[in-house]
Formats: structure tokens, sequence, C-alpha cells
């Protein structure tokens, strides 16, 4: 009952074009936001954020990222671990190189270097179109993991070939390093995907995301039309890239601590983010979020179940888990292909007209 | 030519003196002249040696036979298309080769045979998508939703508003483009060139596969735009009465020549014209 825009008048176009057009939907976005910031750090477990939120918040990053590209550009990518490895690569020589440098900043250049590395690989874009252009970024998947394992510069000559983030505090709070509590890492992950969110929704709603979009839908129309495809291809590249690459700054900065390229950032995880926006839904950033919390959450929840619940083998489990969660992947695709974010539209359309039938 | 440049170009060619309508509207001096087009594919010429002009503030009809080269002709004019030869004056000025979105930006708007609506969004995120040249907020300013992204974004969707009302499609502003029917989404497009405010708008069958209730409500349409904002219209169309309704002037194409160019009435009483749609042999 609640769930109504009916009396819920519009007099500006600024408010008629807000996010959260339905006051019950904005309640609960704030609800949602205090929650986040002033209940869950005081609840928060070791256990509980290393398992499942700080992993949650990190690839909702990237999964917004590579939305951008796949679902409001239209340009499919596989490299989105490579880019996610440019980001904890050159946190990594940011850090090391200026220690004095405030550790957010190094994050957020970093993901400004993986902008300019993305619009790099983006330019073949500008010629191939679809599945060609994905096995081109697989070109960028392998030739920047073969890079950062195999030119001793990107890892400052280490013995073992892996980089390792040192300690760095934010206002005298240690943020990264195995001595880092679970509640500042986790701020630390929250503050960044509010604030990602929010740049990837402003930026979604206007003329960019717009241009991105009719590149997407019919892109000799949207030439006609005006849109400069070069600039509409490489910003949603940028953009992309730039998301992606502060995904794999925290990935690396504040959750791993140490990484080996080919092995954290393998086209493993081009594909599991490639999933999560499937399954959660193109072209939208409630799906980002979503298919998230579908592939990161899911595992662990099973685990939970036939482990600790069941009493099953551990390794047993784990095969099955791969067997549930690639049948539930398949399951969410027949059922609705357009994922997870088209389920809750229509849940929504079907909410307003509660309970009544017509 | 940029944007700024057409800024100062005069608007007509104030050389030739415009002439009154049947109905009374005064038409103005030339917008655009094309001197001798010829196109060629490879092989395939599909448009020879053709030569007319457009006048500020007059429907312009192309018609011919299917495959004379109608659309090709207004793929020449949109920038889609370069031709071989010929040359093609725009506002008094030579318009040199350039990409289409250019060409929209100089001025120049307009729908497709086949629907090209960007399926994926809105009926009002299309017709903004029209009207982007209008939009000059920065990137940054859109990333932050700061200053000018967000005034901008309320003042042109109050200029889209005005189309949405002209064009009677309020219901369906919010609804995505694919879930619409047929006559509608041809009017959406209509709208989404409308909202560039264009200086010549070019209509490729507008009424293709509508029933005369759409075609009607067609016409009104692309003539109250004619008057009520003085928009030059350049359109093809297969619906001979409704070409002969609508038009101030008619050039007829046939196997990429011109074979006629004048009133519909000048037109309608052209032998070759006649030969060409009743079908003579063609030595």
């Amino acid at each position: 009952m609640l769930y109504r825009e009916a009396g819920d008048f519009k007099s500006t176009y600024p408010s008629d074009n807000q996010t959260f057009p339905i006051r019950f939907d904005r309640y609960a976005y704030w609800a949602l936001i205090g929650f986040a910031f002033l209940v869950v750090p005081f609840l928060l477990t070791d256990y509980w954020a290393n398992s499942i939120v700080i992993p949650l918040l990190i690839y909702v990053i990237a999964a917004l990222g590579l939305n951008i590209l796949i679902g409001y550009c239209g340009q499919l990518s596989l490299g989105t671990g490579a880019f996610m490895a440019v980001g904890a690569y050159a946190t990594f020589k940011l850090t090391t190189a200026f220690p004095w440098m405030p550790i957010y900043i190094v994050f957020i250049l970093a993901g400004l270097v993986t902008a300019a590395v993305g619009v790099l690989f983006g330019l073949p874009s500008l010629k191939i179109k679809g599945f060609y252009l994905a096995v081109a970024t697989l070109a960028a998947q392998f030739f920047l993991i073969w890079l950062f394992t195999r030119v001793g510069w990107f890892f400052n000559d280490s013995a073992t070939g892996m980089i390792s983030m040192p300690e760095r505090t934010v206002f005298g709070v240690l943020v990264t390093g195995p001595a880092a509590s679970a509640m500042a890492v986790y701020m630390t992950c929250l503050v960044f995907v509010v604030g990602m969110a929010w740049l990837a929704r402003n930026l979604t709603r206007g003329t960019v995301g717009r241009t991105w979009m009719s590149i997407r839908d019919m892109d000799i129309a949207a030439e006609i039309i005006g849109v400069n495809p070069l600039i509409a291809k490489l910003t949603a590249f940028a953009v992309s890239s730039f998301f992606v690459g502060v995904a794999g700054a925290l990935l690396f900065g504040v959750y791993l601590g140490a990484a080996e390229a080919g092995e954290a950032f393998g086209i493993n995880k081009s594909f599991l983010v490639l999933f999560m926006v499937i399954i959660g839904g193109l072209g939208s950033i409630l799906g980002s979020f979503l298919g998230a919390a579908f592939l990161i959450v899911l595992p662990v929840l099973l685990k939970v179940f036939l482990v600790d619940a069941l009493g099953w083998p551990a390794d047993l489990a784990r095969h099955l888990e791969v067997m549930i969660i690639g049948a539930l992947i398949v399951l969410v695709l027949i059922v609705e292909p357009h994922g997870m974010a088209a389920l809750w539209r229509t849940a929504k359309e079907k909410l307003r007209l509660w309970p009544f039938p017509h | 030519m940029t944007v700024e440049q057409r800024e100062q170009v005069p608007m007509l060619d104030t050389q030739t003196e415009g002439y009154v309508t049947a109905d009374g509207r005064q038409i103005g001096g030339v917008v655009m002249e094309l001197k001798n087009i010829t196109l060629r594919f490879g092989g395939v010429v599909a448009i020879k040696d053709i030569s007319f002009d457009i006048r500020h503030g007059e429907i312009r009809a192309i018609i011919g036979p299917n495959g004379a080269g109608k659309s090709s002709m207004l793929n020449v004019i949109s920038g889609f298309y370069n031709p071989q030869e010929g040359e093609l004056i725009y506002k008094g000025y030579k318009r040199p080769q350039m990409r289409p979105y250019k060409v929209s930006r100089m001025g120049i708007a307009r729908t497709f045979q086949n629907i090209a609506l960007f399926e994926g969004m809105s009926v009002l995120d299309n017709i903004m998508t029209g009207r982007m040249h209008h939009m000059k907020a920065g990137f940054l300013s859109q990333a932050f939703w700061w200053g000018a992204a967000a005034r901008e974004e309320a003042e042109n969707r109050e200029a889209v508003e005005k189309i949405i009302d002209f064009l009677e499609i309020q219901a369906i502003r919010k609804t995505p483009v694919s879930r619409l029917p047929y006559g509608l989404k041809k009017r959406v497009e209509l709208a989404r060139a409308l909202a560039a405010e264009p200086q010549i708008l070019l209509l490729d069958e507008p009424m293709a596969g509508m029933n005369v209730e759409e075609k009607e409500d067609m016409s009104r349409f692309i003539l109250d735009v004619n008057d009520e904002f003085g928009t030059t219209t350049v359109l093809i169309e297969h619906d001979m009465g409704v070409v002969m309704d609508l038009s101030d002037r008619v050039v007829v194409m046939d196997y990429g020549k011109k074979i006629g160019d004048g009133t519909p009435e000048e037109v309608m009483n052209n032998q070759d014209v006649i030969d060409a749609y009743l079908g003579v042999s063609h030595d």
C-alpha cells in the first residue's frame, strides 16, 4: 500500500527526473545508507568482512565499471581481469614510489592510470564490434598479465614476483596491510562504492549516458543524430576502466594485501565480473549490485548450508557448490534473460497494483 | 565548418527571390543547393548528375519508383554518403566532405525509412538524445551532476516537453520504445528529429506502413511543424495523394536521374513522370 506514485506529484523537471521517484524507494535508500554506515561497522566480524562484505563491495565497483561498457555502451570486453591488475599494480608502484601520498588519492590515481590503459585497448572498438571486439580485448587480458609477470619493474623485482601492499593509514587509522581492522577496510570500501555508484548514476542519466546508449542500440542512427562515435566509445572505455581499476586497486590494497598478476587477475576474473553483469542485468546500476551479490554471497551461503548445517565433507561441498551455482545462473537467465534487475522491475510494477488485480 | 563558423554564415542566399505557395505561404531563398550530384557504388550509379534546390520554409518532396535513388539522395544530404561528383551548397557555402555527426550539428536532422530509434531507451531519452547539440555541460559537471549539467537537463527537458505536447505523445513519454506500436514509433522518431531544432528536416517515408488514420495524423504533424516552426522539410513518400497534398515542390527521380521538378500540378502533367510510373520501355 505504501508503494505508490499516486499523490506524489512532481512539479519540477529535476524532481520528476530524480533517481528514486517513488517516495518509498527514497526512504528505503536512505535507510539502507544509514544502516551501511552507522550499523554494519559495529556488527561486522572478521569472518563476515573477509568472506562476504568486503569482496562484495569491491566486485560491485568492478561490475559497475563493466556494466557501463557492456550494458550501457554495448562494447563487449573480456579484459576486466587485466584492467583490475592495472589498478592493482598502479597502486603498488605509486604507493611505493610516493609513500607520503594519501592512500585514497593513490586508489583514485590508479583508477585514472587504468582509464588511460583502457582507452588504449579500446581503440580497436572504433573498427570492430561484438564478439570480434571481445576477442580483441582478450589480447589486452593476456598481454597485460604477461607484462606484469615478466617485467621486473612492475613488481619492483621482488624475488617471488608478487606485489605486497605496505601499511597505509587514513586519518591515523590503518586501512591496508594485515593488521588493518575489518571496520576500517569496510568503511574504505563503502565510501568508494557509494561514491562510484553515485558517479555511475550521474553519468548514465545525462547526455554522456544517452550517447553511450544510442551507440549501443543503433550506432549508425546515433551518428546521424549527431553522436561522435569515437568520443562515445572511448569515454565508455575510459570510465569503465576507471571503475575496474579502482576495484583492482581496492582488491589488492585492502583485501588481498599481496597478489600475483596471473593468479589474482587471470581470465577467471574477467568472466566472473562478466557473469555478475549479465546475471544482475545489463544497463542497470542496481543490476551491478544484485549480480555481484549473487555471485559473491551465494557460494558462502551454500558452503555454510552444506558444510556447517548438513555436515558434508568440505571438498564434496565445494564441487557441488560450483554445480549448483552454475545451475542457478542458467535458471536465472531462463526465467529472466534481462537479469535480476529486470525481475525487480517486474516486481515493482506488480507492487504498484497490489493488492488490487488491475 | 565548425558550429561557431556556421553561426556567422548568413541564414539565406539572398540573391534568389522566394515565391508564394498556392495556400499563401511565403517561401524564402535557397537554403541548400545540390549541383550535379553523382553517387556511385562500384559500378552501380545510384544518382546520376542531379541538381535541385531546397528553399527556406518549403516542403520539398522527392518521389520516384522503387530503386530510383531517393533514399541515396537523402543520405547524401545527411552526409551519410559522399557523392563522387558534384557539390552541395548549404547556406551559401560549399559543404566539404564531413562525418554525419558534424552534418547534424549544422542543423540537418532526419528520420529513417526503417525506424531507427534507440530501442533500449525510453521515449523521453530518445528525444533528449536528439537535443544533444543544445547541451554543452562538460564531462565532470555531468559526473558530479553539478552546475551546468543539472541545469541544462531541466532546460532541455522543457523544450522536449513542448515537442511531446505538440506531437501528442504525453502518455508514453516514459515508456521504453521497444513496447510501442509502429505508428507511435514513427511519431517518436519525428519528435527526436524535431528536438534538434533543425534548419532542414529530412523525412524518409514518414508514412510507410501506416493506415489512413495514422497517415492523416502524420500529415497534419508535418504541416503543423512547417507552419509553427517554419522548418524546411524534405520528404520521400510513395503515397501520391499525400505527396501532392503536402508538398510545395516535387523532385521526381527514376533510375538515378531527375525526370521532373516543379509544383505538384506541373509534375503530374509531366510526360516523363507519367511514363516512369506507368512504365514504358527504357531504351
